[in-house]
């Protein structure tokens, strides 16, 4: 059945598809699940359809509400259209340095944007929504960073759609921002199949992002329960951009730049299996298709280019 | 032995402003320890009083995180890269969401700035 009642009956559910091409053997094959086909386009419809209905369950939201998220793009973007659809308004905090589709999406779903410095790197970012938090006490922060709901949608629907389609799993690779993703999706796979490989990806960003005064000023999201997990990668832009452009050049697939660190990370853990000659099936998750980055100019020329067209930007 | 160690900004200071030193040793610890004669404090940062790494760093060897690889115990090959990293998970805006939740008291109102 492909009907729906409305645009949010159609979250989640997305396909998983094999990439013959890059798989490194029949033994041990790669898979992607393709959380671009959401709504918005990106994984987190998921959360976001979660945060709001459990705010709207525990009275946090009510009718006319104003929800106010701190967030470089995809969360913003799907909060934007369920708050639409909910009858929410909606303010997103975002740094100026993200790219133009990201903003001209949020203002055509009806968000209203309020942009912090990207000079200021994180500290200003900090500042910026501390004082509109502090201007604005009335506004709903639904905080997907610690919001148990966004980890709930992945134990209740991607961790259950993967295992539905690939009961051989022996791989999950997703990207670690919020964490939600790979906690929930993590949890649940963990609890059918204590063997199962949980794997992280992590966008190692410019000077910028990590623009912090001191190391004690760090934070780890709530959501993040490190045993979780069984391995961690940092993955540099350069290998980002190299695996992005190999799934769009060998397999066909149009991905954002996360999800080519995220496929690197997949790759190794791959590679790694065939040296030590175990059957395995790896799944990664596609977080969004590569639309919104087009503008950075980094799908095309040579690698270091492209690199340097994403210095300094939030490219995940 | 030559390790390739990869400072972040907000610590070469202890480096005098080098972005990449170079160390020696068989452990993460006893490359932190070395690198620790040459580069004084560097190591006070990144472990803790009591002996474990600090919360808000992030150690990773050839790109993979060390507290997945037996954290301090982490066994080191010659020509690995080690990268340190502060713990800024989700971005700058996780952070910047945790701090303004917690909402200090007596708020001042001002007009806001819209530019929707």
């Amino acid at each position: 059945m492909a009907r729906f009642e409305s645009l949010l009956d159609l979250c989640g559910d997305t396909p998983l598809v094999g990439l013959p091409r890059l798989s490194p053997s029949a033994d041990v094959r790669i898979w992607a699940k393709l959380d671009d086909r959401n709504p918005t386009g990106s994984v987190k419809d998921r959360a976001a359809m979660y945060m709001v209905r459990a705010a709207e369950a525990d009275g946090r939201l009510r009718p006319g509400a104003t929800i106010l998220e701190p967030t470089s793009g995809n969360t913003g973007i799907a909060l934007a259209m369920v708050a639409k659809l909910q009858g929410y308004r909606l303010v997103c905090v975002m740094p100026e340095n993200v790219s133009t589709e990201r903003v001209q999406l949020l203002r055509m779903y009806g968000a209203e944007i309020i942009f912090s410095p990207a000079a200021g790197g994180s500290n200003q970012a900090v500042a910026t929504a501390k004082q509109i938090a502090v201007e604005h006490p009335d506004w709903v922060m639904l905080y997907q960073y610690g919001n148990e709901a966004n980890a709930r949608a992945h134990y209740e629907t991607t961790g259950p759609e993967l295992l539905r389609d690939l009961p051989t799993i022996t791989h999950f690779v997703a990207g670690l921002g919020t964490t939600g993703t790979l906690m929930g999706t993590g949890r649940y796979l963990r609890e059918k199949n204590p063997d199962v490989q949980i794997i992280a990806a992590e966008p190692r960003y410019g000077e910028l992002v990590y623009g912090l005064r001191n190391i004690d000023e760090g934070y780890v999201p709530e959501l993040y329960d490190a045993s979780v997990l069984s391995r961690r990668f940092s993955v540099g832009t350069r290998d980002a951009v190299l695996r992005t452009r190999q799934l769009v050049e060998v397999e066909g697939l149009f991905v954002g730049f996360s999800t080519g660190a995220v496929f690197h990370a997949a790759l190794a853990a791959a590679h790694e299996a065939v040296k030590a000659g175990r059957k395995a099936d790896v799944a990664f998750l596609v977080a969004d298709a590569g639309w919104k980055y087009l503008s950075t100019g980094a799908y095309t020329g040579t690698l270091a280019e492209a690199e340097s067209s994403l210095e300094g930007q939030l490219w995940a | 032995m030559a390790i390739d160690v990869r400072i972040p900004t907000i610590l070469r200071s202890f480096t005098g402003g080098s972005k990449t030193v170079a160390g020696s040793g068989e452990t993460l610890a006893e490359l932190l320890s070395d690198l620790d004669s040459n580069y004084p404090g560097l190591k006070a940062r990144l472990i803790t009083p009591e002996g474990g790494l600090h919360r808000f760093v992030n150690i990773y060897v050839n790109d993979e995180d060390v507290r997945f690889l037996g954290s301090l115990d982490a066994k080191l090959n010659d020509g690995d890269t080690v990268t340190v990293l502060p713990a800024v998970a989700g971005g700058a805006f996780g952070m910047a969401a945790a701090l303004a939740l917690s909402r200090p008291p007596s708020p001042q109102p001002t007009a806001p700035a819209l530019r929707g």
